[in-house]
């Protein structure tokens, strides 16, 4: 797949990173070979020049080690002071990052990246307090030295043959934004050392004469140089990449590298990483299990293998196959690899040596145009023999004794019998007994059993008896042969029983996730999954277990599931706390506040993180391999469970307000309809009965229509007023903008109100160039016809009312004013409340037409507000928001 | 025009329709009654009224639906009959085929000028294609427009916006209707076009464009040319 420009998916992936970066703080690395190059130093000179620059820098974490030049440059720096933790009765100071966090500078520097904190600390390694700095926004200048890089760490040992403890994983220096290489000669370097710039006294001495050879530092100021060269071509590449300049690209090749239980994995994993990293190639790192039981201290190992790939980049895949060849050339293939990369067969591990030469041989035979490279491994740690830890991995003393006697306690009631039976009788039936030991017993007993049963045999059976002498040929053949059987069947069988073990487990993984499925398809609430998840961990993890959900403000909540009897305590609950915030498992046995109580995990779907699962195990010890992938089944199990819950939920909620709207819907126009009915009836008809023209109708019957068309109009406005009222309140306003002359709008209104305002001098100043607008005719005419209906309430007859109306481009604003005795200041503030009427006034109103009117406005976004005028009257003034006129048509 | 032009009153509500039966009877209308719709199209179905008037809050079926029902085999006349607060209800209404609306509770007056509205047009097309209100004239047939006997010189959008009002003279045309019609944009909210076309005839054919007569705004639903 050698693609010779970028493609979609790398352009995607290119520009996700860019986001990434985008909110996340920018990390600068200070890198040099070895310790008193002066990385430090120049930190500090750069800080200093950002600080001049007015760049809020503070110090996070700086060892001066008394240097002098470094001294000087720490005093102008503002200094975050460390925290102290207490550890076995001895104080000590770590980087408080919660202190830097709280004051949010811009940028902060921290000296010796590799450093390991204290116990007690929130993370294990300074790294990770950096890596949670840079998440949250805030710039980092860090120095490091090329030894402790997790890649290097391994040559430099061979090198120096000092074990470096302290190690970063290499991705953090590619993700870094910029580094900046703090080079001097060896030479100058020594010379620096004896004069004492770096070390002090007698520990200059001891660092002269361990450490800073000039061969050593000559090789790690290469790898130092190298290492840097390495990323600047990166740097290089990428960029004519993304600047599509046509180069040599990305070789596509794909690395993959095989992980056994071996200690030399490690190294392996290493090495392919620089040799990846060198390609700029892509690696997988596989795993293969097959139904061969490995001991405990082996799965620590792969898993140990894996973590560490998988910090280096890798990506991990492990596969269940007996066959191991077969699972990685399938993987190899699927994944298009072109390389893989396998460990040296192990000499001095004599049984597995035939089985990993046979895998080497066959890989290189099935391979097909798959490169195989086989990398010598140097021995880091001593073994114990394979035979010493295939007798000591299952039995204790006990057993070898039980098993012994069985076998004593068989040849002491045959003893007797052997007169009658025969001596080789006797060999079949103890030979019966040692190949039914392996139901009951380890492999270490058995195989003692058979040797003890062997020799007793001999010794107390084949003639002549009490001696190892063998006389006849037949004989001696026979106890070759009753050796090699015993030893055979017991092996056999032990690998059988192993073999059913490692079934049964599985099969208990098996029908636990099932279960655990099961029970939660079942589950009706977001209760019932919690229960059931608690109750299933707890089942099969014999884990006391909790779970915590977000609320809708992205909050944590302490909720615990019935069947829960694990309580957090504040400290605990913020080990929670981070976790959710920063999706990553925390707590016990991880990296991160490694001194809880409890392991955290977060509870995600696809889109969002919902909550926390807190798990105490009642055992001390970390999980195994395959039982962390178990939890995490559960666990994601479960957030599916809970996602699932959290959606119907909210469907349901949907449901119940979509119903109450229809009920509420239904009532309103039943309600308004009930209630128009009978007015309009009383209006028509009165209004019918003025209308005539009929003689029989006498003046004085005239007048009484009148007053029952004026009630019933009165009637009619206040229901009206009523139901606008309603609407306002259940929130129901739905805008209709539409744009109109606001002329036609005050001409309708005063058309609609002219049996109202006969009587009032009537003034309209609405300018030529008025502007059209764009509102709901309807909203605003009512607030209007409102405003003017109360003005005419308000005021006595042959008052003034002017309605004035400005829009332009700055602004929209209709006043209404009048001349009329005004409103009492102290009510100024209160007319557009509901209800509300000013002391003394005149019958007819209801106390809701201006709160109506306020309402209108407001749901136009507009203000309404109301003013007294000198020497009297009333001045309401409504300001109404301004649309973009689309002028196309205008001006045509 | 007919003097006694048969009314078809399709309300549940017996007092409306009493009432509706009082003014019209003494303007000499023929009533006829139906409280649901089923028997308000049954009844259109066997005695073929001048006019309908439709109330929207029927109880069987949506008035609405009625009107749609209608639709399919009558070009009567139908006034709808609605409340303040469902101009929606009505813009619907009148879109999909109403002639025109009337909100309770109503005059006596308005009630009448729409019923001859409604009459009048159904027979517009026998007379004359010249048509006149007020001091307006326009022959569709020549495409001439005179006021107060003089000619007015109308860009073509103008005119087809007046042609439009003048084959619906005295009933009321929603915005979506003149949108459609006139610019073609059927799903459009571009009101300013019609507003701005409106001012355009206004400043031409109205005495006083600041209050128009014969081209009036009807509150949220559209326009209406009135005859005079």
């Amino acid at each position: 797949m050698d693609s010779s420009k970028p493609n979609a998916d790398e352009i995607l992936e290119r520009i996700k990173k860019r986001e990434i970066r985008k909110n996340k703080g920018k990390l600068k690395i200070f890198f040099g070979m070895s310790a008193g190059v002066g990385k430090t130093y120049a930190m500090l000179q750069q800080a200093k020049s950002e600080l001049d620059n007015g760049v809020n820098v503070v110090i996070g974490y700086i060892e001066t080690h008394d240097r002098e030049e470094t001294e000087a440059l720490v005093k102008d720096i503002p200094i975050i002071p460390r925290k102290k933790i207490l550890y076995n009765n001895i104080e000590l100071e770590e980087m408080d990052i919660d202190a830097i966090l709280e004051k949010g500078p811009s940028l902060v520097l921290v000296d010796e990246l590799a450093h390991t904190n204290a116990l007690g600390s929130r993370h294990k390694k300074r790294y990770l307090d950096v890596l949670e700095l840079l998440d949250k926004g805030i710039n980092v200048y860090t120095t490091i030295n090329v030894q402790h890089l997790e890649s290097r760490a391994g040559n430099v040992a061979q090198i120096t043959s000092i074990v470096i403890r302290e190690t970063v994983p290499d991705s953090i220096l590619d993700s870094a934004d910029e580094i900046e290489l703090v080079d001097i000669s060896p030479e100058e370097l020594l010379e620096r050392l004896e004069e004492g710039k770096v070390y002090k006294g007698e520990q200059s001495a001891r660092a002269i004469e361990n450490f800073f050879k000039i061969g050593n530092l000559t090789a790690l100021r290469e790898m130092a140089l190298r290492l840097t060269a390495d990323r600047v071509d990166k740097q290089l590449r990428d960029y004519m990449h993304d600047e599509k300049i046509p180069g040599p690209w990305k070789s596509g090749q794909r690395i993959l590298v095989a992980v056994s239980s071996s200690p030399t994995s490690e190294y392996l994993i290493r090495w392919a990483r620089s040799v990846s990293y060198s390609m700029n190639a892509s690696w997988i790192a596989i795993y293969v299990e097959t139904s061969k039981p490995l001991p405990d201290e082996d799965k620590a190992r792969v898993k140990k293998a894996l973590d560490l790939a998988r910090e280096l980049g890798a990506e991990i895949i492990t596969s269940i196959d007996e066959d191991v060849v077969r699972s990685i050339l399938k993987t190899a293939r699927e994944e298009n690899v072109s390389q893989i990369l396998v460990g040296k067969p192990d000499k001095k591990r004599i049984f597995s040596f035939i089985t990993d030469k046979e895998i080497v041989y066959r890989l290189i035979r099935e391979g097909g145009n798959i490169d195989v490279y086989v990398v010598s491994t140097e021995k880091k740690e001593k073994k114990s023999s394979s035979l010493k830890r295939f007798l000591r991995s299952q039995s204790e003393i006990s057993k070898y004794l039980i098993t012994s006697s069985i076998v004593g306690f068989v040849a002491l009631i045959l003893y007797p019998l052997s007169e009658y039976i025969g001596y080789q009788t006797v060999a079949m039936i103890l030979l019966l007994a040692v190949a039914l030991l392996p139901l009951f017993f380890g492999p270490g007993p058995v195989l003692l059993a058979a040797t003890s049963s062997a020799i007793i045999w001999n010794f107390f059976f084949i003639p002549p008896k009490f001696t190892f002498f063998i006389h006849k040929i037949e004989d001696a053949l026979m106890f070759a042969m009753y050796f090699i059987i015993a030893t055979v069947t017991s092996i056999l069988t032990t690998r059988i029983r192993a073999r059913e073990y490692a079934v049964r487990q599985r099969e208990k993984r098996a029908v636990a996730l099932y279960n655990l499925a099961n029970d939660l398809s079942s589950s009706r609430s977001i209760e019932d999954v919690l229960n059931t998840t608690v109750r299933n961990i707890k089942l099969v993890f014999d884990a006391e277990c909790a779970l915590f959900l977000s609320d809708t403000r992205g909050l944590l909540f302490n909720t615990y599931a019935k069947g829960s009897s694990l309580r957090l305590d504040p400290k605990e609950f913020s080990v929670a706390s981070w976790s959710f915030a920063n999706g990553k498992k925390a707590g016990k046995f991880t990296n991160t506040l490694p001194s809880a109580e409890c392991q955290y995990y977060p509870l995600t779907s696809p889109r969002k993180i919902f909550g926390v699962t807190a798990i105490k195990f009642s055992n001390k010890i970390d999980l195994k391999i395959d039982e962390e992938t178990l939890l995490g089944s559960f666990i994601s199990q479960a957030g599916v469970a809970i996602e699932r819950e959290l959606l119907n939920e909210n469907s349901k909620r949907a449901m119940l307000l979509e119903e109450s709207e229809k009920l509420y819907v239904n009532l309103f126009n039943t309600l308004s309809h009930e209630l128009r009915t009978p007015i309009s009836a009383i209006i028509g008809t009165a209004n019918f009965l003025m209308e005539r023209s009929n003689e029989k109708v006498t003046a004085h019957d005239r007048n009484i229509i009148k007053e029952i068309h004026t009630a019933g109009m009165r009637l009619n406005r206040l229901v009206e007023n009523l139901l606008d009222m309603t609407r306002l309140e259940s929130g129901r306003i739905k805008l209709n903008l539409k744009w109109y002359d606001i002329r036609d709008l005050v001409n309708n209104i005063i058309k609609d109100l002219s049996d109202e305002i006969e009587g009032y001098k009537l003034i309209i100043n609405i300018p030529e160039s008025t502007l059209p607008v764009k509102v709901d005719y309807v909203l605003l005419e009512q607030a209007l016809k409102n405003i003017l209906y109360n003005a005419v309430l308000y005021t006595p007859q042959g008052s003034e009312i002017c309605i004035d109306v400005i829009s332009n481009k700055e602004k929209f604003e209709i006043s209404v004013s009048d001349n009329g005795p005004g409103i009492p200041d102290e009510a100024l503030n209160s007319i557009f409340n509901k209800f509300f009427r000013v002391e003394n006034s005149k019958p007819g109103g209801t106390g809701l037409g201006l709160s109506i009117v306020k309402g209108f406005i407001e749901s136009h976004n507009g203000t309404i507000c109301a003013v007294n005028l000198e020497p009297t009257g009333t001045k309401f003034i409504i300001n109404l928001p301004i649309f973009e006129l689309n002028n196309k048509e205008e001006t045509k | 025009m007919s003097a006694n032009s048969n009314i078809l009153v399709i309300d549940d509500e017996v007092q409306i329709r009493r009432l509706l039966k009082l003014n019209l009877q003494s303007n000499n209308y023929n009533i006829i009654e139906a409280e649901n719709g089923a028997m308000g199209l049954e009844l259109a179905a066997s005695h073929h009224p001048d006019v309908i008037i439709l109330d929207l809050g029927l109880p069987d079926k949506d008035g609405l639906d009625v009107l749609k029902d209608l639709r399919q085999w009558s070009n009567i006349p139908v006034i709808i009959l609605s409340v303040r607060n469902s101009e929606n209800d009505i813009v619907t209404a009148l879109d999909s085929g109403a002639n025109d609306y009337l909100t309770k509770p109503f005059n006596t007056n308005e009630l009448l000028a729409r019923i001859r509205a409604s009459l009048r047009q159904q027979y517009h097309e026998l007379t004359s294609p010249v048509f006149r209100s007020g001091k307006l004239e326009v022959d569709l047939n020549s495409r001439i427009v005179k006021c107060n006997g003089e000619l007015v010189k109308l860009t073509a959008t103008e005119y087809s916006l007046l042609s439009l009002f003048v084959k619906n003279a005295g009933k009321v045309i929603t915005h979506s209707y003149i949108l459609k019609e006139v610019w073609g944009l059927p799903f459009s909210d571009e009101t300013q076009y019609v507003r701005i076309f409106i001012a355009q005839l206004r400043k031409k054919l109205e005495d006083n464009p600041n209050h128009p007569e014969l081209f009036t705004t009807e509150s949220g639903i559209g326009y209406r040319l009135n005859i005079i």
